[in-house]
């Protein structure tokens, strides 16, 4: 029944490999804007505070095809941002679908570290001021370490969540998993045995993740 | 056991003379309440001020208030002749000289014991480790906390882990110690080992401020009691005129409901 597996024909490792590098590339970005976007909505200077909810209410609400395709469209077609890529090769793709991805991507991670840092008791910070650290040092010392260690699990969904959201990624052409499935769907009229094939995939890459993440959350939590 | 100061600073030098702390018609609402009306309070070098009062009688907001912890809406505070900044790394500097130990201890939970009091020497005095970390084990043993320095603070009693506090504002060199309710949070049997620090403290000369409910504290440590009730200060005295004979019917009022027992 597995006589449509042609892997010469199809390169289903290649198109997971790009399923994978998006995922990893993506989450290290919305880690990092995600962690700066938490830290302007705790801040205390106001016009910051601002942007970052303004920034986290857009995105969250904006579907994600939409963005994916604004990138594709709006930034590299009218616009000519190209990402330092020859215009219309696949790594202009990628690359135009990891920015998307970092900018949706991140409000979800900028929420779970803002409940994280809501979870480090106030009387921390407060012990790091009267020492006389800053507020950049306090939340980068006392803070915000307490806090990634409190959102271990909710970052491990939001990872997970990213990593089925790569899908979308074919919308504007990046040759990954999906992109690969309705290739195959559409050559060998094999629907079901192709779409179980595909969703074993995914399995294969969230379910270690899940587990793996949610040990490593039980173990660095915070006793108090 | 070497016989390491809590306090060297103080210890060596005769305490030189002066205002140290110096509020003036200090006031503080928090919405229509009028937490602090008109303090003035001054606290001289090496003198050792204990609070008291009922609860809410703004006793921790003005504790909270000298570092800069709460606002105030008006009037001035200065420290060492250099009055409290707004904002930012000012603030922050002056922070540095303010020792503070909070009712909940407060000790970063995500680092050891002795990470916890070599923090503030290594980030802000720009010390070195090694010089943070031996100046950290002398303090930390003199609290009578030495052989705990590598465990985690939940692995610590309350009454040790408000001995590392008291250690760690230490470790910072303060020009004077504010305690906010330091006993508060702590078993019976507990207090007594936090009190004998600060008692050894006060005895070496450190200027401290603080705000608690144990009078044994305040007759025996304190070279001034303030009693604070409804946000104002309704008497200043020595402790032994304080107890003995108060001068206001608020104070009576208070001392008979908590001495009778």
């Amino acid at each position: 029944m597995f006589d449509f597996l042609d892997l010469d024909r199809y390169d289903l490792f290649g198109a997971f490999w790009t399923t994978v590098q998006l995922t990893v590339f993506s989450a290290i970005g919305s880690l990092i804007l995600g962690t700066l976007l938490a830290a302007m909505r705790v801040s205390p200077v106001p016009v910051m505070r601002a942007f970052g909810t303004a920034y986290v209410h857009i995105f969250r609400n904006t579907p994600l095809t939409l963005i994916i395709v604004a990138c594709s469209q709006l930034l590299a077609l009218t616009l000519g941002m190209t990402m330092w890529a020859d215009v219309g090769t696949d790594t202009m793709g990628f690359r135009l679908a990891v920015l998307g991805f970092v900018v949706y991507t991140s409000t979800f991670v900028c929420e779970a570290v803002r409940s994280g840092i809501n979870t480090v008791p106030v009387g921390q910070a407060e012990a790091a001021r009267a020492l006389g650290l800053s507020f950049a040092q306090v939340l980068t010392m006392i803070v915000l370490p307490q806090a990634f260690r409190s959102v271990v699990a909710p970052l491990a969904n939001v990872l997970i969540a990213l990593t089925k959201n790569t899908t979308v990624a074919a919308a504007i052409g990046v040759s990954e998993a999906a992109l690969l499935m309705r290739d195959m769907i559409e050559q060998e009229a094999q629907l079901v045995p192709i779409a179980t094939l595909f969703a074993f995939g995914f399995i294969v890459l969230t379910l270690p993740t899940g587990l793996l993440l949610g040990r490593l959350s039980k173990r660095v939590a915070v006793k108090r | 056991m070497s016989d390491v100061s809590l306090t060297k600073d103080f210890a060596d030098a005769a305490p030189p003379a002066g205002d140290l702390v110096v509020l003036d018609s200090v006031n503080k609402h928090f919405g229509a309440l009028h937490v602090l009306q008109d303090i003035n309070l001054t606290i001289r070098r090496g003198e050792v001020v204990v609070v008291i009062g009922p609860s809410g009688s703004g006793k921790s907001t003005l504790c909270r208030a000298i570092n800069r912890l709460e606002t105030i809406d008006d009037g001035a505070i200065s420290i060492d002749g250099e009055p409290l900044p707004e904002e930012g790394r000012e603030l922050a500097r002056l922070r540095a000289d303010v020792g503070m130990v909070f009712q909940s201890f407060n000790l970063f939970a995500h680092k050891t014991v002795l990470q916890n009091v070599t923090l503030g020497p290594i980030k802000v005095r720009r010390k070195s480790r090694a010089d943070a970390e031996e100046r950290a084990r002398a303090l930390l043993d003199r609290v009578g906390v030495g052989n705990q320095a590598d465990k985690y603070p939940a692995q610590l009693s309350g009454g040790q882990q408000q001995r590392v506090a008291i250690a760690r504002a230490l470790a910072m060199e303060p020009k004077v110690m504010l305690f906010d309710e330091p006993t508060s949070a702590l078993d019976p049997e507990m207090i007594n080992e936090v009190l004998e620090v600060m008692q050894q403290l006060a005895r070496e000369g450190m200027t401290m401020i603080v705000v608690t409910h144990e009078m044994g504290f305040a007759r025996s440590a304190a070279n001034r009691v303030v009693f604070m009730a409804d946000g104002r200060i309704v008497e200043e005295a020595d402790p032994h005129q304080f107890f003995d004979n108060p001068r206001s019917d608020r104070a009576k009022d208070f001392l008979s409901k908590i001495l009778q027992h």
